[in-house]
């Protein structure tokens, strides 16, 4: 792969003097910057924000769901018209679920997570100074921050934020008259999602070029972290995704307020008044959310295993076990997860034999999964693991990446889906593998990459409680879902005390509830080491981890352009951890092939002659000198 | 950092402790003008709330001053030259001894709560179904328990230790294929097994001979409505836009087969007949969701499908079974439809040939005496609305 030749892009003036002839005030430091890791920064405490705004949410709803038949009079005070009585709406219910599903997958877990790491590594760990087009980076933010704003503010129209799931399958949400929150909430719904996906593309394209054009001296594709193998496929998916959710949703305003009728059809509302709506499908939305959607469920895990797998090969001081099989895996499920989507519409009435068609090519994609969660047992086995608090996340997300992709299993297999298909069982599913296994890749970045982003560490003890009760938490919560979904219990209810036989659920509700709770109050101790850590925390020395990747031979103070004087050049791959025969049990990327004669194996030389000429003529040199002796 | 000294300035902390009083007494005022009811009821409201902010605050404390103990501790134990905690070690520990209590609790859940799922199949397709699950759970669960004993057992196995140094293995192509191979193989199986049973399921033509009971189940907001063929064995056509408050789906009289429909309350079926529910929805989309028998299928606007199963128990075997004698077969709705989704229910009654023919003979006509007298409107009418939209376009 040959570079753009930009590696040299501001040797000359961004020399030694660097970051005194720019005096930033604060509005170009903080607000609208340009800098990517000042951005960087910002995705992660807008998107800090909007996971606890979204938490929040779900603990309300869980509290309905365990306490179906009693009033909580706070509850009036806080959410008024919401919760008359003290008891939440239905219908409000229906916009917590909507507004927690839509905030986590798309706020918190692709702009939050993508955002923030994308930001940070790649210009980071590929040696450029910054992004391809810091300006359209900087756009990108505030697209993402005017969408956050817009969501939310669904909360204050009359009639509440929209609420028919975050999936909004119309003619539900086409219609206003359906439901209360498919009026006004629904419009901003729509427009939130335009700004978002307007962000997420001026992302992503900014991600792609900024890897395909500005990496370092000597930094191959090949040598590339795979962090940013992970988030260049996962801008490529969502570049190529999101668009199509463009479509369905433009479609959908035009449904709604042009009186077009795309997704409608045949609809009599309230028993007797007909709509004059005809030759729609409302199927044909269901195929464009889930050309996106599916593919979006791998755009929120793929960084997180990209995370997951740097982390555990730093803190396991051991190279990632198979890191061409994890690059492959990870380009198997980008190419994949465009042609799997139907597995999300078994029961719409599609047509069966697509159903069986999208069967198979659903189970094929839990190859590439199963081989990097084999590739990261391997990582681990015969390590000598750290236990940082970044470490502990990454297990627990290779631990919940286990325990829900198995669930993939049947919910992937459209016999089984009819009697599972949007039960608790599927609730659990995704929660284990997308929500708690992403969630988890973040946290563990939060903690590993916090000395690049604010010199300072976190501290790691609140770190080891925050994620003991989180990871026992989120197992408590999600395994018992599994079985209520077994039980037939359908997902969406407002209460099941309107079905006798549900009664025996009840306990494990209330029991779910208070592990929900508990997991909440242990994100306390998150929020309080974040913020105390940025301004009072201990500081970071260059290189916290040993770790091998660019990032850390950066200086620890932020400078425009991120290294002084000339970028660093690679010399190979980022995972040279405990190599016999180096001194250090680390060997950074930096250090050439020439300065590690004794660690050097042939397999470094591979596509290097003149490099294995040199080899050669060290080890039987040494050879030699050893007969000598 | 411009935001440290914002953050540490005693102007800022007491403007924002102004704010936060005067927020409040705004907020107080505002309360007291909605009305004495309201003030009456507060001191219970934040009592309660009071109470669990307290206990907050307590485990807070609680856990700063552990965190504090420990450093005073560490440090202790480095001024006198001795070890410190080595968290590593506890991390590990910590792993192991989740792995044992995570694992009985895994099979506590299995046994206790894996026991209250839904029963046998009351169907025949449901049975394969059934047979599937169970396969795919073993081979699943065995998958489960390996990867995380082998996970949590290696974190304690290789936790850090200074002497000694990890072992360098970037790769092993042997074991890297065995591992991509035998899930591939163990996944083709499943979705061999998977697709052949999907098919026989959904692929359910009636065959030479065989005839099955058809039934319509039309959903709106929030109900289910049944419509059952009358002598002629065949459902009369509907049109959407004939839906009206009497005729509640919008039969089609014009069509002589629809006259002896019949509109009935509760779903009986008889048991050991092949039964085909034709799905309809009116408004929004619904599910027909009839998890004891193994059966469901979305109901969309304008698009309408089928289901085709066998029930195999009548509600009295599975009264027996399930040892319920109030147990009923439901029809739920289980796609998101709107405020009163989770109330959305049909009774479904699975019985004798002989009873359900005496059942049958009870039920009363689609074509209600209402019905008649609005029939020869309802003929014309559909042509004057057609009409009109002709006009507008």
């Amino acid at each position: 792969m040959s570079t753009l030749a930009v590696q040299d892009h501001g040797a000359v003036h961004h020399g030694e003097d660097h970051g005194h002839h720019h005096h930033d005030t604060f509005l170009t430091k903080y607000i609208f910057s340009q800098d990517h890791k000042m951005i960087a920064k910002q995705f992660l405490v807008t998107g800090i924000t909007m996971a606890f705004i979204a938490m929040i949410l779900s603990i309300l709803f869980r509290i309905q769901l365990a306490y179906p038949d009693k009033a909580f009079p706070l509850m009036e005070t806080l959410l008024g018209r919401f919760a008359p009585g003290g008891r939440l709406d239905s219908n409000f219910y229906l916009a917590l679920v909507t507004i927690h599903g839509t905030i986590m997958v798309f706020f918190v877990l692709t702009a939050g997570l993508s955002g923030t790491f994308s930001n940070l590594l790649i210009p980071l760990q590929l040696g450029a100074r910054d992004m391809a087009s810091p300006f359209m980076n900087m756009l990108s933010y505030w697209f993402f921050f005017a969408a956050s704003v817009v969501m939310l503010s669904s909360f204050l129209v009359q009639k509440g934020p929209a609420s028919g799931g975050w999936t909004i399958y119309p003619p539900l949400s086409a219609l206003p008259k359906a439901m209360p929150g498919s009026g006004m909430g629904m419009t901003l719904w729509l427009i939130s999602m335009v700004l978002f996906i307007a962000s997420s593309l001026m992302g992503a394209i900014n991600y792609v070029s900024t890897v395909l054009n500005m990496r370092t001296k000597g930094m191959d594709l090949w040598k590339m972290p795979l962090t940013i193998w992970a988030f260049f496929l996962t801008a490529i998916l969502g570049i190529l995704a999101f668009p199509v959710l463009v479509a369905g949703v433009v479609l959908l305003i035009f449904d709604r307020s042009f009186g077009t009728s795309f997704y409608l059809s045949e609809i009599v509302i309230g028993g007797s008044s007909v709509q004059p709506f005809e030759g729609g499908s409302p199927i044909l939305f269901q195929h464009l959310f889930w050309f996106l959607g599916h593919p979006e469920v791998y755009i929120v895990i793929m960084p997180a295993m990209g995370i997951s797998s740097e982390v555990m090969s730093v803190n396991s001081r051991k190279p990632i076990f198979g890191y061409h099989a994890m690059v492959y895996s990870l380009i198997g499920i980008t190419v994949l997860s465009f042609i799997v989507w139907g597995h999300h519409m078994f029961v719409t009435g599609m047509n069966p034999f697509l159903g069986g068609v999208f069967m198979i090519t659903t189970l094929i994609i839990a190859v590439p999964s199963a081989v990097k969660t084999f590739n990261w047992l391997a990582t681990l086995w015969r390590g000598n693991i750290r236990f940082t608090a970044a470490m502990l996340f990454a297990i627990g997300m290779v631990s919940f990446f286990i325990s829900g992709g198995l669930t993939g299993i049947f919910l992937g297999n459209a016999a089984l889906d009819i009697n599972l298909h949007d039960t608790y069982f599927v609730v659990a599913h995704f929660h284990l593998v997308m929500g708690s296994a992403a969630i988890f890749g973040m946290l563990a970045g939060v903690y590993h990459w916090f000395p690049k982003m604010y010199g300072r560490v976190m501290n790691e003890k609140l770190g080891y409680l925050h994620f003991w009760l989180t990871f026992i938490g989120a197992y408590l919560v999600f395994f018992p879902m599994h079985f209520m979904g077994l039980g037939g219990v359908p997902r969406r209810y407002y209460a099941f005390t309107e079905f006798v036989e549900w009664n025996k659920w009840l306990s494990v509700n209330v029991f779910i509830t208070w592990a929900a709770i508990m997991a909440a109050v242990a994100q306390v101790a998150f929020a309080v080491n974040f913020i105390y850590s940025i301004f009072w925390g201990k500081r970071a020395t260059q290189n916290p981890w040993q770790a091998n990747t660019l990032e850390w031979t950066a200086p620890v103070e932020h400078v425009h352009g991120n290294w002084y004087g000339e970028i660093p050049t690679v010399y190979r791959w980022p995972y040279d951890y405990s190599k016999p025969g180096a001194e250090e049990d680390y060997i950074p990327q930096t250090v050439p092939l020439s300065q590690t004669m004794s660690s050097n194996v042939q397999h470094d030389f591979e596509d290097n002659p003149a490099g294995l000429d040199a080899y050669a003529k060290f080890t039987a040199a040494k050879k030699s000198s050893e007969e000598v002796k | 950092m411009g935001f440290k000294s914002l953050f540490s300035s005693k102007k800022m902390l007491a403007l924002s402790a102004a704010f936060l009083l005067f927020g409040t007494n705004v907020l107080m005022a505002q309360d007291a003008a909605t009305g004495a009811a309201a003030d009456a009821a507060k001191p219970n409201v934040w009592l309660g709330a009071a109470y669990y902010v307290l206990l907050f605050v307590i485990v807070c404390f609680v856990v700063g001053i552990v965190g504090k103990i420990l450093r005073v501790y560490d440090l202790t134990q480095q001024i006198q030259n001795k070890k410190a905690i080595n968290w590593d070690n506890v991390m590990g520990a910590l792993c192991l001894i989740f792995l044992i209590v995570g694992g009985y609790g895994a099979y506590w859940s299995l046994t206790v709560q894996g026991s209250m799922i839904l029963p046998v199949s009351a169907s025949e397709h449901g049975v394969k179904i059934d047979e599937m699950f169970w396969t795919t759970t073993v081979l699943t669960l065995i998958v489960f328990v390996i990867t995380q004993i082998l996970l949590f057992t290696f974190l304690f196995r290789y936790r850090y230790n200074a002497k000694r140094r990890a072992h360098f293995l970037p790769h092993d192509n042997t074991i890297e294929k065995v591992w991509t191979i035998a899930p591939a193989i163990v996944l083709t199986i499943l979705v061999i097994f998977g697709f052949f049973t999907w098919q026989k399921i959904t692929n359910s033509t009636d065959a030479k001979g065989e005839h099955s009971l058809n039934i319509d189940i039309t959903g709106h907001q929030f109900a289910w409505e049944l419509r059952y063929p009358g002598a002629d064995d065949k459902l009369g056509k509907t049109n959407y836009k004939l839906v009206s408050g009497v005729n509640k789906v919008g039969v089609d009289f014009k069509d002589k087969s629809a006259y002896d429909d019949l509109q009935v309350d509760t779903m009986y079926l008889p048991v050991g007949k092949t039964v085909r529910l034709n799905i309809h929805a009116q408004d929004v989309i619904h599910s027909v969701y009839m998890p004891h028998f193994r059966v469901q299928l979305n109901a969309v606007p304008g698009l309408p499908t089928y289901f085709k199963f066998k029930p195999t128990m009548t509600t009295a075997a599975m009264r027996r079974e399930v040892g319920d004698p109030a147990f009923e077969y439901l029809v739920y709705c289980n796609k998101i439809c709107g405020g009163a989704h989770y109330n959305m229910k049909k009774v479904v009654r699975v019985v004798e040939e002989t009873e359900y023919q005496a059942w049958l003979a009870q039920q009363k006509p689609y074509l209600t005496d209402q019905i008649k007298k609005d029939l020869k409107y309802a003929v014309v009418k559909p042509a004057e609305t057609q009409n009109r939209l002709a006009l507008n376009n």
